[in-house]
Parts: structure tokens; C-alpha cells; sequence
């Protein structure tokens, strides 16, 4: 017998037949698990689990057995899509996470930009110029207070307008 | 009788009757669907997993087997669960990207609000300079410090 001792195996024991001791499922459908076959054999048919196995070499058939087994649970949980519908959700979810680390890409590059311009910011104090100094006066924000023109009059300050760069938080 | 077969029982060389439950998925112009449905189910399991559906999820039915079969023959000894395993490995990969950089971001974010909240600590010129009506341009030496 091809079974373990002196059982046949799980295949042979369903198709009701004697089991060889060169019985090919033998090595992968052990009687202990009589469901494993079935299922497979429900799905795809034993004389054709028989020829995939038989077109393989040795060391690959276990891994070609379970993902059959695989295949075949997923075909009988889901007999309109089987696998497919995994590969489908799968397929979905990485799109989705793909987004989501664009998003996340461009947002590090925002946050680098708004800190490289500060970094930019003059360290020198430069004169005043007489309307910048009137704005200054009338501006009581912080926010506003960086954007003030006269540290750097060849600096675009217009930028710095925009609630985005520094956010709600600079304003107490 | 269909005038001309279906793949499937122009594969199987047999009659195409009106009720041949291939027929509407396996067009006689495309024998190669049928033929690699065959090799890897059967014709009769393929029959079989047909009929115990309804009739508008055949033909998704029908697809599907032709994919996993097309998979199947592709990668004899992983074919479909090969792929799923690909994905599964991609969605960690990208998670992990994502994991860091949002740790990136978090991080970052809360050194320029520390920045930011020292700013608004040691910043007292505006209000001196409104009540003087004078700038007071010692302050303003102060500023560059706070972006060393």
C-alpha cells in the first residue's frame, strides 16, 4: 500500500481503489486528512490533479498539491470568482495603499519646502522700507510678522500668506 | 443545433446542442479558452460548476476559470495562489513605505511646531514697537537666531 502503513491513501480510499506503493498521491493526500482530497477532486478531478503531478518534478509536487488545495477551497467558497476574487480585493488594496503613500510623498515634500524657507530667511537685519514699516505697524499676527518684507526685500513673501505653510498653529 | 459548434464541443467532437451549456462562454472563435478550461478541470467539472449557478454569474464564472487556468498553465506549480502571494508581499512593502513616512512627517511636524512654540515665547517686539510707534531694531537681531 501507498498509505501511511498499511491504510490507503486519502485518494485512493475515495476513488475506492488499491493504493501502490508508487501511488502518486499518495506522498500528499494522507488518509488523516480525507477533506484535502476531496475537495481538490471535487474541483479539478483526480485524473487531472494525477497529470499535473506527474508533469512535475518531485521536489515541486507538495507545493503544487497545496495550491491546488488552495485554489479549490477558494472555488467552492466562492464558485463565481474563486481565487480571482482574492487577486481582485488584493489588487484593489494596493492601488488604494499606492495612493495613500503618493499623498503621504507629497505631503514630507510640503513640509520639507516650508522648512527650507526658513531656513532661507535672512540672518542679517536690513533697513526698512517706509511702506513695509507702515504694514508692519498695523500687523498684529505673529504669522504675518514672518512675512514681513523689509528682513529681505528680494524675498517673495507672498507665499508666506498662505495659511497652508504655517498653519492654524502659529496663530495663538 | 447550433450551425457551428462551440469550442467546447468542437474540442470535444461531439454535437453542439441549443441548450449546450458552453456555448455562450466559449465562442468557437476562440478554441485556446476552452482548451486550457479543459486541461485543468475537465470538461465535466466545468460543466458542472456552469449549471449549479445562475445564469447572469455564468458568464463571470466562465472568466474566472479561464484565468486561473491561463495561471495555472503559466506557473504549473503555483498558478493563481503565486500571484495572491506576489500581491501579498507588494501591500507589505507599501505599508511598510507608509509606515515611515508618516513617521517622518509626525516627527517633522512636531519639530516645527517646538519651533514654532519657541517663537512665540521669546517674541515681544510687536507689541513694543506699536506702543513706542518707533521700530526698535534690536529686536529684529533677535529673529535670525531663532531660525540657527
Amino acid at each position: 500500500m501507498g498509505g501511511t502503513g498499511n491504510s490507503p491513501c486519502a485518494s485512493c480510499k475515495l476513488l475506492r481503489r488499491r493504493c501502490t506503493k508508487d501511488c502518486i498521491f499518495a506522498p500528499y493526500f494522507p488518509s488523516d486528512d480525507p477533506n484535502k482530497f476531496a475537495i481538490a477532486h471535487k474541483v479539478f478531478g483526480a485524473s487531472n490533479i494525477s497529470k499535473m503531478l506527474q508533469e512535475l518534478p518531485v521536489h515541486q509536487r507538495a507545493d503544487a498539491v497545496s495550491s491546488l488545495v488552495y485554489e479549490a477551497n477558494a472555488r467552492v467558497r466562492d464558485p463565481v470568482y474563486g481565487c480571482v476574487g482574492a487577486i481582485s480585493y488584493l489588487q484593489n488594496q494596493v492601488s488604494q495603499l499606492q495612493m495613500q503613500l503618493a499623498v503621504a510623498q507629497t505631503e514630507i515634500l510640503c513640509i520639507q519646502m516650508q522648512q527650507d524657507q526658513q531656513i532661507t530667511l535672512p540672518t542679517t537685519p536690513l533697513l526698512f522700507d517706509e511702506d513695509d514699516e507702515k504694514s508692519f505697524l498695523l500687523q498684529n499676527n505673529l504669522p504675518q510678522f514672518l512675512n514681513f518684507t523689509p528682513f529681505n526685500n528680494s524675498v517673495n513673501c507672498d507665499s508666506f500668506k498662505k495659511g497652508t505653510l504655517y498653519g492654524h498653529d502659529m496663530v495663538s | 443545433m447550433n450551425s457551428t459548434r462551440c469550442a467546447a464541443c468542437k474540442h470535444l467532437r461531439r454535437r453542439c446542442p441549443s441548450t449546450c451549456i458552453f456555448s455562450p462562454y466559449f465562442p468557437s472563435n476562440n478554441p485556446r479558452r476552452f482548451q486550457y478550461v479543459h486541461k485543468i478541470y475537465g470538461a465535466s467539472n466545468v460543466g458542472k460548476i456552469l449549471k449549479d449557478l445562475p445564469e447572469n454569474y455564468r458568464a463571470e464564472a466562465a472568466n474566472s476559470l479561464y484565468y486561473e487556468a491561463y495561471c495555472r498553465i503559466k506557473d504549473p506549480v503555483y498558478g493563481c495562489v503565486g500571484i495572491i502571494t506576489i500581491l501579498h508581499q507588494q501591500i507589505h512593502n507599501v505599508q511598510c513605505q507608509l509606515a515611515g513616512i508618516q513617521a517622518e512627517i509626525a516627527a517633522l511636524s512636531t519639530q516645527s511646531q517646538n519651533e514654532d512654540n519657541q517663537y512665540q515665547q521669546t517674541l515681544i517686539a510687536p507689541t513694543l514697537i506699536q506702543q513706542n510707534g518707533v521700530p526698535n531694531y534690536t529686536s529684529y537681531y533677535d529673529i535670525p537666531t531663532w531660525f540657527d
